[in-house]
């Protein structure tokens, strides 16, 4: 991590974009876990996710980054065909 | 050059005039008003080519001003009292923020009870914020310390408080020589600071400094204060080779072989002055010492002033209620305790909320000290001029 003399003057962030570093695995107490079966690649989690951490792959299928998922459940809810679960991160998921 | 008649107050405003300010934010308080009422006034008659925004309060005007700061533009503001208080928690975010903001506090006396004259009580609550304080004695100073305040507040990138005494300075009139206007745009060139907020640059300011990353972002700070010391010598000995007036970080008076020292900040200073004269024409080897950098806090000087001297007398004009002594005592003490020689240490409060303190307890103060001195230990704090 940056000492004190490598922070930007002013605690500034001084790059675009620089949230692309951050890993927010620890903040979470629950995960999503999405069924690939069951999803309808409707991209209704995708829009809703507050975070961005929802992916749109080459054929159409939805990924969740974990790296970047901070558990908030929200596209747990969004999803209408309930095709995402939260699992509690010391639980492992069935899928 | 001109020499003038001016308050403090007025001083003040024309130091922002000739510093050519961008930006001006601030709410009314007696008795700084007439500080920015000057300041509208040169900006109304074309004089001053600022931005003069008036704001609904002290934590809006302060808030603005860390903002315009951040732009690049050379800001400054104004206040007192309940004022400064009222700023409390941005004053912090100006600091660490490296806004180079310069302020005027025209000390006054806290509420409660509503007191509008001068005490150092409003300060001295902010002195762990960052900014670097000064504290001057005379409209000249006043003057001359606001010009000082932008480069130091530039080159180091942190704010700068004026501290001036309320009513006593701010609006007594006094002879004050200005300078050309050229003189001061040639020192302190307009020369706009980066404009940290630009879209070009697409920074992220004021962030979330977590548990990882607070200590080493709070420290910055420190460091920089820290080196200011250097910038605020330079600034000093460059300022009277320019301007041809002298100021240190403390100002002594008859300290060469004073045996007893009394120690002040402020206006009061010359009521002291005039004490130690008299008393000198006694023969009593008697000093005074004038702290005008506050923060950072001149250690090495008090210690060297110090060295040879029997008894100190150290006053205050402002309360720390439960604490181990009152402020200025307080880091006195602190500055001395490792020094090989020290005097024995009188704590003194007065003057608070306005109240005079005269000739006699001046005279008075010199006495406790020298009576301390000989008993070789200090007494509690001797609360100058209190009923009962
Ligand atoms: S909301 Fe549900 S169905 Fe729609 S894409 Fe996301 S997981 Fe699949
Ligand atoms: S739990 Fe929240 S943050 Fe994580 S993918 Fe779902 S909506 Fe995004």
């Amino acid at each position: 991590m940056k000492t004190w003399k490598e922070i930007p003057i002013g605690a500034m962030i001084i790059e675009p974009g620089s949230s692309i570093e951050f890993d927010v695995t620890l903040w979470r107490v629950f995960r999503p876990v999405l069924d690939k079966n069951k999803c309808t690649k409707c991209g209704l989690c995708w829009i809703y996710c507050p975070e961005g951490a929802i992916m749109v792959k080459e054929d159409g299928s939805y990924e969740i980054n974990l790296s970047y998922c901070k558990g908030c459940g929200i596209c747990q809810k969004s999803c209408n065909v309930k095709a995402i679960t939260m699992v509690r991160e010391d639980e492992k998921s069935s899928t | 050059m001109k020499r003038v008649a001016l308050s403090g107050n007025y001083a003040v405003a024309y130091a922002v005039k000739m510093a050519d300010v961008d930006f001006v934010a601030a709410y009314p308080i007696t008795p700084q008003t007439p500080i920015v009422e000057k300041i509208s006034e040169f900006i109304a008659n074309g004089e001053l080519e600022a931005e003069y925004v008036n704001v609904e309060s002290e934590h809006s005007a302060i808030s603005a001003c860390v903002g315009a700061s951040l732009t690049g533009a050379r800001v400054f503001t104004a206040t007192s009292s309940q004022g400064l208080a009222y700023m409390h928690e941005v004053l912090f975010m100006a600091s660490s923020l490296r806004t180079p903001i310069v302020m005027a506090n025209v000390n006054r006396a806290l509420s409660h009870p509503l007191n509008i004259w001068n005490d150092h009580s409003d300060a001295m609550p902010e002195r762990d914020c960052g900014w670097i304080q000064f504290w001057v004695e005379s409209a000249q100073e006043a003057f001359d310390t606001t010009i000082q305040a932008f480069k130091i507040a530039e080159e180091v990138l942190l704010p700068v408080m004026v501290n001036l005494d309320g009513f006593i300075l701010s609006h007594v009139y006094e002879a004050v020589e200005l300078p050309d206007e050229e003189l001061v745009r040639d020192y302190i060139p307009s020369k706009p600071l980066i404009n940290r907020v630009s879209p070009k640059l697409s920074y992220t300011i004021g962030v979330v400094g977590p548990p990882e990353y607070y200590f080493e972002m709070k420290y910055q700070v420190l460091e920089a204060i820290e080196r200011s010391r250097n910038n605020i010598n330079n600034v000093n000995k460059e300022f009277s080779k320019i301007f041809g007036r002298k100021y240190g970080n403390i100002n002594n008076y008859m300290m060469e072989d004073a045996k007893y020292a009394l120690i002040t900040m402020g206006a009061v200073t010359g009521t002291a002055k005039f004490v130690v004269n008299e008393l000198r024409k006694k023969g009593e080897k008697v000093g005074l010492i004038s702290i005008r950098c506050f923060r950072p806090f001149p250690m090495d000087e008090v210690i060297k002033l110090l060295e040879d001297v029997k008894g100190v007398g150290v006053l205050d004009r402002a309360l720390t209620p439960g604490g181990p002594g009152h402020p200025l005592y307080t880091d006195i003490c602190c500055a001395l305790y490792n020094a090989k020689n020290k005097p024995i240490i009188q704590s003194f409060v007065g003057g608070l909320g306005g109240r005079d303190i005269l000739v006699d307890d001046f005279i008075k103060m010199f006495e406790i000290v020298k009576e301390v001195s000989e008993e070789g230990r200090p007494k509690p704090c001797v609360y100058i001029g209190l009923r009962g």
